[in-house]
């Protein structure tokens, strides 16, 4: 098993306000709107810098998302910042008409998704985000795993041409992913290489992932890590390529069943390599309060439960 | 570039004609689109026929000749309420983005001319989807801002319906305008008082719609859209206006269905195409100006 250094603790959320940051120095068309959140989006220092290309809207994520629209009509390269429940199913309509089938470059920057945003409850947790934004024509989504990847995917969506939906959270998870590591959009990332089953995990899951590899390969159980954070378009050739080999798959991942990251494996699977498969995910129900660790545990959201689908998964081949 | 048109010239009568000599040609258009397609949004598009013909044949410093997404240093043009596609896609072909036989696909399966506006396609002259309603104002807004951050000083203009402002959305717009003071920006809202239910004044009435403007803080204007010289004036006025710190709206009386009798003075023609026996009878009311496509 490939030893992990943990760096540091930190949210998500920050590297994706140190990306911002970063490219508002070094690309004078990126502009920022924030809906009343930018302390939570962690979007301040980008304000207070770059106050004349910072759009602070208030409390109207739908109007937020049609300026971004309208801003890219002469160049420039919005990124709209809010929790990712008014990110996404809020202004559905918005995103689907004048951003995804407009085709406008438009990054939409969403934090506190799922459950680890912890006490505010279920109004806030959304865990459908990524279904809806994948469903979508058009727009690239991405879910980061941890601080420097986050920041890796700020800097690298501003490249892309086209609409993103970039999902991170509020949490202080590890940060395990080295600071140079290169982002690409759409590459899956090799994080342990084995031979008896792929765990394939994005976002918080990943790092829960690697811990229950350590188990499982305690346990005699070789496991093969794949960190997917671009889940639209799917690196479909390293998921077969892997899978072909382990005959075995998990996928881990804090959103719901239906729509996410397990959802488009499935589909993959079904149709060019079937395959047992147990996903760690939540199961048809909403969120609720309590803190981020109760929760991700409530909702079996973590290495032990990652451990025990493995087991059953390997059973199944 | 500069301003193709100036308005401290006065007005003279060979101009009005020949803007209604086009609108008339525009409105054969709507007409006959919609009967080829068998469906699509007449009402509306026959109601606006004189103010986007005047808006993209006199006011708007435009380049039908090579369009470009950005629009950089040309006034840029949005339709919120998409439905009155026809109407837009004859004025952008007869002021020359595409050519006119290109009308006669509307609607069809592989067009350009989808039965509301599209990008997808590429078609010149369009630069957002637009027919979910209510967010053409947000999208106005935002190209207005780029414009500033451009240092281009041309206009943003976009039109929606009476109806459509029942959207929420449009009102977030309209306090964010005026809060940022978007003073490039003009908007026009199409005031015929009707919808696909029926009279606006049943179906949800906007009450005193000068003063919700005005509260909200916007240089609040009025016209005649089925006269050119409330239109150019009216026009001339709100550039005028523009660049002093307010967004401006102009509140545009239309009749639904102007041009042709029996779509008028009914909400019936809003979404309905007119048969062929009917399209006859409306092409009889209307002198092919320019020749048909």
């Amino acid at each position: 098993m490939k030893e992990f250094t943990i760096y540091n603790y930190k949210d998500t959320r920050s590297g994706f306000g140190e990306g911002l940051l970063e490219l508002g120095r070094k690309n004078p068309e990126v502009v920022a709107l924030c809906a009343d959140l930018t302390g939570s989006l962690k979007m301040d220092a980008f304000a207070a810098e770059f106050p004349e290309r910072f759009i602070q809207v208030g409390i109207a994520e739908a109007n937020m998302i049609g300026i971004a629209a309208g801003l890219t009509v002469g160049g420039k390269i919005p990124f709209t910042g809010t929790f990712a429940n008014f990110s996404t199913g809020r202004v559905y309509d918005q995103i689907r008409q004048s951003v995804a089938y407009s085709e406008k470059n438009v990054k939409i920057c969403a934090s506190h998704a799922g459950v680890t945003l912890g006490e505010d409850g279920a109004t806030h947790q959304i865990l459908e985000d990524i279904g809806l934004m994948k469903m979508l024509p058009n727009i690239t989504v991405i879910n980061p795993c941890d601080f420097n990847q986050t920041k890796a995917a700020t800097l690298a969506i501003a490249e892309h041409d086209g609409p993103v939906y970039l999902r991170f959270g509020r949490p202080k998870v590890p940060t395990f992913i080295p600071e140079d590591q290169e982002f690409i959009i759409g590459k899956a990332l090799m994080l342990n290489e084995g031979t008896d089953v792929t765990i394939i995990a994005t976002g918080h899951l990943v790092w829960e992932s690697l811990e229950a590899a350590k188990e499982l390969e305690s346990k005699g159980i070789s496991t093969e890590v794949i960190n997917i954070h671009t889940i639209k378009p799917l690196d479909t050739e390293a998921i077969l390529k892997s899978v072909a080999k382990t005959k075995c798959v998990v996928t881990a991942e804090e959103h719901m069943r239906h729509g996410g990251l397990g959802d488009s494996i499935a589909q993959l699977l079904a149709h060019k390599l079937p395959t047992p498969m147990e996903m760690i995910a939540v199961d048809d129900r909403f969120g609720q309060s309590g803190t981020p660790a109760e929760l991700m545990t409530e909702y079996g959201l973590d290495a032990a439960n990652i451990v025990k689908a493995v087991e059953k998964v390997i059973g199944r081949k | 570039m500069s301003k193709n048109f100036t308005f401290a010239k006065k007005l003279n009568m060979p101009q009005k004609e020949e803007l209604k000599r086009i609108s008339t040609q525009v409105r054969r258009d709507i007409v006959r689109m919609v009967n080829g397609a068998k469906s699509g949004h007449p009402g509306g598009s026959l109601g606006c026929a004189d103010f986007l013909t005047a808006l993209y044949f006199e006011v708007m410093n435009h380049d039908p000749e090579s369009f470009n997404m950005d629009g950089k240093d040309e006034d840029i043009f949005f339709l919120s309420n998409g439905h009155i596609s026809p109407v837009l896609y004859s004025v952008l072909a007869r002021v020359g983005y595409f050519d006119i036989k290109e009308l006669a696909t509307f609607r069809k399966l592989h067009t350009r001319l989808q039965g509301h506006p599209s990008i997808a396609e590429r078609i010149p002259g369009v630069r957002v989807a637009s027919g979910s309603l209510g967010q053409g104002l947000s999208v106005a807004n935002g190209a207005a801002i780029t414009k500033k951050l451009n240092n281009d000083s041309s206009l943003v203009y976009i039109l929606m319906g009476d109806g459509e402002i029942e959207e929420g959305q449009i009102w977030e717009a309209a306090m964010f305008a005026a809060a940022k003071n978007v003073d490039n920006l003009i908007a026009v809202v199409d005031y015929n008082g009707k919808q696909i239910d029926g009279p606006v004044d049943e179906v949800l009435p906007l009450g005193n719609l000068k003063a919700k403007w005005e509260a909200f803080d916007w240089i609040t204007l009025e016209m005649n859209g089925h006269d050119f010289d409330s239109i150019l004036e009216t026009l001339a006025k709100a550039e005028e206006l523009s660049g002093n710190g307010k967004p401006i709206v102009i509140l545009m009386k239309t009749e639904m269905g102007q041009g042709v009798d029996y779509m008028m003075g009914t909400h019936k023609w809003h979404g309905n195409a007119p048969n062929d026996e009917q399209t006859e009878d409306a092409l009889s009311q209307l002198e092919e100006t320019l020749g048909d496509y």
